[in-house]
């Protein structure tokens, strides 16, 4: 056959690129994945041979990417009317619905195989039942029907430290789950202040966001409070084995300016918001993003310390 | 009468399809290996000596 013989009829007219089956797998949430994930994984008190803890980051990270084609597979209908998502491969029409199902299924199997062959078992079992979290109980179930649907998912997205930490040890502790703590209360005001600056989005598309169901004043409180339980959080994992004087000092400093942030929040109305276009939401959003990456990194910091007598307390 | 062979932007996106197939699965072999390898030197497989004695 010659090229010239093909026909409108044998070519689909958005025939998709490798990128967007990559885009599918969500790669900025990969990347938080994969970077919570390594330091669940490098602040265990287990030496892991460097191609294990490769693959078994690689594997977390597939397991997540996974996740997020099934996710994408199950929200295209609301994708297609949030501003934020429709130009996502499914919405904008450059990849089929099944095919990302079929994507996110055949990844999820192999990320955990993988996963349970190459470190261990337990943290293959975990992966598995991340993905299951995050894909049927908070996309299928949670996400539609209540408004604390943040709150309950932000566990899926919490899960990567503690599947590293298990993949490097076998076996639980206290430590991973404080990690796990942290991004679990730092996923809702994260997102609430989102909702607050992409506000017609979520009503559009129906969602039942905070701030659709309880208001945007409701929201603002909640903001507030939550980050007044996370920075309670944040500190006392400083007196942990996994913190020490480095992460004291940088959770303090970030705690102290998303303290600002979430109080400067509260203390705005609608119209103040609108004047300055959510300026102050926007950066606390952004500060979310530091926030979070800084203390892992101070984590981190405090493990790889350790072996030169400098990290932890003592 | 050309010879020259028609291009096509669809041609362009599948080969960047199979492209990134076919070096994605050629990373997976390479991983495949090299995890392999570890654990197989690193004693993971290693049967326990009782039971190669009682064999």
């Amino acid at each position: 056959m010659s090229d010239a013989s093909f026909t409108a009829s044998t070519v689909r007219k958005d025939d998709a690129e490798f990128g967007d089956y990559f885009a599918l797998l969500k790669p900025r949430v990969m990347s938080l994945v994969v970077f919570t994930a390594l330091v669940g994984l490098l602040a265990a008190p287990v030496p892991v041979h460097p191609m294990i803890g490769f693959c078994a980051i690689l594997f977390i990270a597939i397991g997540g990417g996974a996740s997020g084609a099934l996710n994408m597979w199950w929200d295209a209908d609301i994708d297609r009317v949030m501003k934020r998502t429709k130009g996502r491969p499914i919405p904008s029409g450059r990849v089929e619905a099944g095919e990302a199902l079929g994507l996110g299924l055949a990844l999820s199997g192999l990320a955990v195989i993988m996963l349970a062959l190459a470190a261990n078992v337990m943290a293959g079992l975990m992966l598995a039942f991340t993905i299951f979290f995050y894909v049927v109980i908070y996309t299928m179930w949670l996400k539609r029907s209540t408004p604390q649907n943040i709150v309950i998912g932000g566990a899926a997205g919490a899960f990567p430290p503690v599947i590293g930490w298990i993949a490097a040890t076998g076996s639980m502790a206290i430590e991973p789950w404080l990690m796990f703590a942290l991004i679990f209360m730092w996923t809702p005001p994260h997102f609430w202040a989102l909702a607050l600056f992409m506000r017609n989005d979520y009503d559009d598309a129906g969602v039942p966001m905070l701030t659709v169901t309880h208001g945007r004043r409701a929201t603002r409180v909640h903001i507030l409070v939550y980050t007044g339980l996370l920075a309670l959080l944040a500190l006392a994992t400083a007196f942990s084995a996994i913190g020490g004087p480095i992460y004291l000092v940088v959770s303090v400093v970030l705690n102290a300016l998303f303290l600002r942030g979430a109080i400067r929040i509260w203390r705005r109305n609608e119209a103040d918001s609108e004047a300055d276009n959510f300026a102050i939401e926007r950066r606390f959003f952004r500060l979310s993003l530091l926030y979070l990456f800084l203390h892992f990194g101070a984590i981190l910091a405090e493990s790889l310390l350790k072996p030169f007598g400098l990290g932890g307390w003592a | 009468m050309s010879f020259d062979k028609v291009t096509h932007e669809l041609h362009q996106r599948r080969k960047s399809r199979n492209v990134g197939l076919g070096l994605t699965l050629a990373a997976f072999v390479v991983i495949i290996l090299g995890l392999t390898y570890v654990k197989i030197t690193s004693g993971a497989f290693e049967v326990p000596r009782g039971e190669v004695q009682g064999s």
